[in-house]
């Protein structure tokens, strides 16, 4: 079966303004609003595309967190998807233990593509898919704004500091997302029903052989230091005096 | 001691500036010895680019016809072949070295520290959560290679005036041949380069058309300035992908950054925290941009930024 494998994370949503614990020990997430990262959002929407077209058979969607983390692999259900996977695990993990857990899906599922986002955006690491690939020993093309399949290959357009850079790499590959790949499509009331009934798998993290390391271990959290407020000026005059005084401009 | 190895940016011809800033960041790690690795096609007018930078101990030259463009698949192997003599392996957090050290730090087996903009120790550093609204210090194990990209705008690039040695390494790995360049669009502008700009002018989604975001143009051709865009105004298609500035964008640090029709979402925002001047232009007296602006002023873009062109 042609199949997609989409990576969806559970993180703090985007809109809400993150704090620090006191102790500085982390952040509070407690209470707060949690969604399915943005990028995988839209590396869904990009699965579901092309199976939509006749490209894929079959899209699952699979997550690594803990139980709560069924609510955003529903919503995926919810956007299309097939099938989805929970590998429960309730710390963190780091993007080389995520991306070994995402090479024994791959096993598992054997899919032709996997998609993820380009970054999480709580630990903004931007690190997963490149390893994954680098472990699946694999074609990488990270920051997709735009994707085409042509028989055993992809033609992927990435948004790179320069500009847009295309690539052609054969499949089975790796694709992360950027922002501009697609809009991702809003859940309708009915689908939200239909997607209860769609298999949710649940893999205990240990079942896949996966034993996570930390590496990487924390000890402080802090806020970033804050600006100043500056003042209001009235007039472009008042604004281009002020920027000549500070030699800003000539 | 620590050795390191920083992978030079590059497009064949010149060193990218984001090199001479992972050369600042490395001197901070005690007792860092240093060396360039430049993976080329012809390494040679780079290398002798990165000899120059104070510092840097040593350049290696690793020429291959496969390294032409950067492919992050090609580029990793090899950087996992030289990595063996060093404590740390770094690269630019530019969409280069984001592509590329995680895929290196997988074939080490070990972790990677993003966008470092701080070094306390050898193995403690300081990095960017959260789009910029949390910092934490990390420990890495020690013990294990530490790979890091590094946040460019944190750091002063290197001052040139160094006379490093020059070698030719000879990596023996296999390359994959399953990722080719296609090819690279890049408009091509007389305007400084974004990243490096002493002064950035950002429009965003107030601008309403690309024929309007012109406009911008000729205010930061008056200034010398580079021009910028919030996403919104990339999405909406007035400017192209590589002028966004934020949490998926760029992240500079200009000496004066004017923000226009732009609302300062944290996204945007993360990418000037270290602007030195900051100043807005918006209709709104409430947008959150005008929190951080060192110099607000509230009005109509389409009758300032006129008056603005006339004043300078
Ligand atoms: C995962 C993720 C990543 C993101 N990454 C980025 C990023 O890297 N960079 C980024 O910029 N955004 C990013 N965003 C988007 C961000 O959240 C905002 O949506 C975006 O920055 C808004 O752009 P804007 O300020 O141009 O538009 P708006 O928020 O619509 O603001 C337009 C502003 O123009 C003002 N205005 C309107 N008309 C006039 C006029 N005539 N004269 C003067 N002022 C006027 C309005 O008062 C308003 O404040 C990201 C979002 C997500 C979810
Ligand atoms: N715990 C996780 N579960 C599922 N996917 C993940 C997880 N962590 C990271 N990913 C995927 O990897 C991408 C990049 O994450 P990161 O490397 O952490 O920035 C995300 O956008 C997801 O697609």
């Amino acid at each position: 079966m042609k199949r997609i494998l989409v990576g969806i994370k559970r993180v703090v949503d985007y809109n809400v303004r993150v704090r620090v614990k006191p102790d500085g020990s982390g952040v509070v997430t407690d209470g707060v609003k949690m969604s399915i990262n943005p990028f995988d959002e839209i590396a869904l929407e990009e699965a579901l595309r092309i199976k939509e077209k006749g490209g894929a058979e079959e899209v699952v969607v699979a997550t690594i967190g803990p139980a709560d983390t069924q609510q955003q692999l529903r919503t995926g259900l919810a956007m299309g998807a097939d099938r989805a996977l929970l590998v429960e695990h309730a710390g963190a993990l780091e993007p080389l233990d995520v991306a070994k857990v995402f090479l024994k899906l791959i096993e598992k599922e054997q899919p032709f593509l996997v998609i993820l986002g380009k970054q999480a955006i709580d630990d903004d690491n931007n690190q997963t898919g490149q390893m994954l690939a680098a472990l699946w020993n694999r074609p990488q093309a990270t920051f997709a704004s735009k994707l085409e399949l042509a028989g055993e290959q992809a033609k992927v357009t990435r948004e790179v500091d320069a500009g847009l850079e295309t690539l052609e790499v054969d499949l089975p590959a790796v694709v992360t997302t950027d922002l501009r790949l697609n809009e991702p499509r809003y859940v309708k009331l009915p689908e939200i029903m239909k997607a209860k009934k769609k298999p949710l798998e649940t893999l205990p993290l240990a079942s896949l052989g996966v034993s996570p390391r930390q590496r990487v271990t924390p000890v402080k959290y802090e806020p970033p230091p804050q600006r100043q407020k500056g003042v209001l000026v009235k007039t472009p005059q008042e604004l281009v005096e002020a920027l000549k005084k500070k030699g800003l401009v000539a | 001691m620590s050795k390191v190895l920083i992978v030079a940016e590059h497009d064949g011809k010149s060193l990218n500036p984001s090199t001479a800033k992972c050369v600042t960041c490395a001197r901070s790690i005690p007792g860092a010895e240093i060396t360039v690795a430049v993976f080329a096609q012809d390494a040679a007018a780079v290398a002798a680019q990165a000899a120059k930078l104070q510092n840097v101990a040593r350049v290696l030259k690793v020429e291959n016809p496969a390294n032409e463009h950067a492919l992050a698949a090609v580029i990793a192997p090899q950087v996992v072949a030289l990595a063996r003599d060093y404590t740390h392996v770094l690269g630019p957090s530019t969409t280069f070295g984001k592509d590329l050290m995680p895929r290196v730090a997988a074939l080490l087996d070990t972790a990677q520290v993003s966008d470092i903009m701080a070094v306390e120790s050898e193995t403690r550093f300081r990095r960017p959560i959260y789009a910029g609204n949390v910092l934490v210090t990390v420990d890495i194990d020690a013990g294990s290679k530490i790979v890091g990209t590094v946040r460019t705008a944190s750091f002063e690039a290197a001052a040139e005036g160094g006379s490093a040695t020059v070698e030719a390494a000879a990596v023996q790995v296999e390359l994959p041949k399953h990722t080719r360049f296609v090819s690279v669009s890049a408009a091509k502008s007389d305007r400084p380069d974004l990243q490096t700009a002493r002064r950035v002018i950002s429009g965003g989604r107030a601008l309403g058309s690309a024929e309007n975001f012109k406009m911008l143009y000729s205010l930061a051709d008056k200034l010398g300035a580079a021009v910028g865009a919030s996403r919104a105004a990339v999405d909406a298609g007035y400017a192209p992908n590589d002028l966004q500035v934020g949490q998926t964008g760029k992240i500079i640090a200009p000496e004066l950054y004017i923000a226009i029709g732009i609302s300062g979402a944290i996204q945007h925002l993360t990418g000037i925290k270290d602007a030195r001047t900051i100043v807005a232009i918006n209709k709104d007296a409430e947008a959150p941009i005008f929190e951080v602006a060192d110099y607000g002023l509230v009005g109509d873009l389409f009758q300032i930024v006129p008056e603005l062109e006339k004043l300078l």
